[in-house]
């Protein structure tokens, strides 16, 4: 227990209001069946319960210490790189090509865990960039390169590239953010990405009509759009002082961000979905599907979010 | 012994992070033996993922039926085959009447002995079936009160294709099929096991 008392009293708080969370969501499921046992609600107790795992690794993740945090974020790219290569048709020859894209990984990770920043940025968009195409080219199969090559670094760049991000928020120097301390800063931008995820799906049922985006995700509309974001930004501007080091103004600005990018990971991983015509991304969350199905939003806000406040306070 | 650590400490765990097996149907999975468990063949991890489905306590009972001329030919791997993986070893190409092949086959499935088959008989292209070989119907004839359970694997032969050795991590999907009866004659018995792996392959074609 000696950790948690070590923890910044805010950072505790945000844990116990989460296990508040998800025991009113447990309890609401379970409430629900019971109400109305007509309709199924299994897909529903299969997805809370999920969220109480999902949280539990999130929690490990963050607790402990910079090697323990690595490595569990690391392995969550390595799952998501994993599904995605799953998903998408890849070429026989490229055998030894994808063993050199995992090997990105534990190198890209290793980056953030001595908090190298000049490398862990451009590693992946400029060096695994160049060799991969080269390892590709030594083999010498040019039948589907452009495909082959275009779709791997957009797989590395997101699952490992976007994700890698949340990473590194956690070695950042933590006497820049007293609040918060080193975790505050990632605690915040996955607790408002997926509550924003949360918010635009009941907005969107309660009183949603015009579609978004109805090629790519039909069940996405306007009103759950915008009273997602605004729920998001109030959330943002609320927390922010006990998580960051952002003023209210930057707050509200990252609500937005994390608002908009949020949902534009949210419908680019339907699109590829769609594309590839599955529904869900794989099946290794009970309730959620994928892995990537649950990062989705992530891919977009991680980045985003990380470069505004590093450009802002670090 | 050494078996159970080697599938509890190394295969299992190694199945579980660098694969990940999605098995659907599960419950079809034989409790006991004897049975046989009859599955396509595109890569060496196919009996090692077959295996890792297997609880720990049934798993001593499981073994995979493997090529004597690729798994016998050294004394390391031999050793390694028979007691860790756990294989029996049958002759690829018999020589004398096929009654003296099929015997250890028969042998262990009379002890109770769950048997991993591959009727293809070596490992095809990635997520294709080949053409079924008739040992498996042979053996069935001899002993048509043991259950069949289909499976089809797809991905393995991603992570690890004939004439590789580096493994790439892929998640894997294990479409387990019910147990299927001797149907009289080696000829509908046959067609109705192949009827089955091309049903299972469709299903992993539609989730793809």
């Amino acid at each position: 227990m000696n950790f948690w008392w070590a923890l910044p009293r805010s950072v505790q708080i945000a844990f116990l209001a989460i296990g508040v969370l998800l025991s009113i969501a447990s309890v609401t499921s379970i409430w629900l069946a019971h109400a109305k046992p007509g309709r199924d609600y299994l897909e529903l107790r299969l997805r809370v319960k999920t969220w109480w795992l999902i949280v539990a690794v999130f929690v490990a993740a963050v607790l402990f210490n910079r090697t323990v945090s690595v490595t569990i974020l690391g392995f969550i790219s390595f799952l998501a790189f994993k599904e995605y290569l799953s998903l998408i048709p890849t070429r026989r020859a490229d055998h030894r090509v994808l063993f050199w894209a995992y090997l990105s990984i534990p190198m890209q990770f290793y980056w953030v865990w001595i908090g190298w920043y000049g490398l862990f940025i451009i590693f992946i968009p400029v060096y695994m960039f160049l060799l991969l195409p080269m390892r590709m080219i030594l083999i010498g199969e040019t039948q589907g390169f452009l495909h082959a090559i275009g779709t791997l670094q957009w797989g590395l760049m997101i699952t490992v590239f976007s994700l890698s991000h949340m990473a590194f928020m956690l070695v950042l120097p933590p006497e820049i953010n007293p609040a918060g301390g080193s975790m505050g800063l990632l605690i915040y931008l996955v607790f408002l990405t997926e509550i924003n995820d949360v918010a635009q799906y009941i907005w969107g049922k309660s009183l949603g009509k015009r579609k978004i985006v109805p090629k790519v995700s039909p069940n996405k509309t306007v009103a759950g759009f915008l009273g997602g974001v605004a729920t998001t930004t109030l959330l943002a501007v609320v927390l922010a002082p006990w998580l960051t080091p952002l003023s209210q103004y930057e707050a509200l600005a990252a609500g937005i961000l994390i608002g908009l990018a949020g949902f534009v990971g949210d419908v680019t991983i339907s699109a590829l979905k769609r594309d590839l015509g599955v529904k869900d991304s794989g099946a290794i969350l009970p309730g959620h599907g994928g892995i990537l199905d649950r990062l989705d939003s992530l891919t977009y806000t991680a980045p985003l979010f990380f470069h505004y406040v590093f450009f802002l306070h670090y | 012994m050494l078996r159970i650590l080697f599938y509890a400490l190394i295969v299992k765990p190694l199945v579980l992070v660098m694969l990940g097996l999605n098995a659907r149907g599960r419950h079809y999975l034989p409790a006991s033996g004897p049975a046989v468990i009859v599955a396509n063949h595109n890569s060496h991890l196919d009996a090692l993922a077959l295996m890792s489905l297997f609880s720990n306590r049934v798993i001593a009972n499981v073994h995979p039926v493997a090529a004597a001329d690729y798994f016998l030919r050294n004394r390391f791997l031999k050793w390694f085959a028979l007691n860790v993986v756990g294989i029996i070893p049958i002759d690829r190409e018999p020589t004398e009447k096929s009654g003296d092949l099929l015997a250890p086959l028969i042998d262990a499935l009379d002890r109770g002995s769950i048997l991993i088959l591959f009727p293809e008989g070596t490992r095809g292209e990635p997520e294709n079936m080949g053409k079924l070989k008739n040992g498996i119907g042979h053996l069935i004839s001899e002993r048509p009160n043991v259950p069949v359970i289909p499976i089809f694997f797809y991905g393995l032969g991603k992570c690890l294709p004939k004439g590789e050795f580096i493994v790439v991590p892929f998640f894997v999907d294990a479409y387990i099929g019910e147990p299927l009866h001797w149907a009289g004659s080696r000829q509908a018995f046959m067609n109705t096991l192949m009827n089955k792996m091309h049903a299972l392959q469709d299903r992993a074609a539609i989730n793809k």
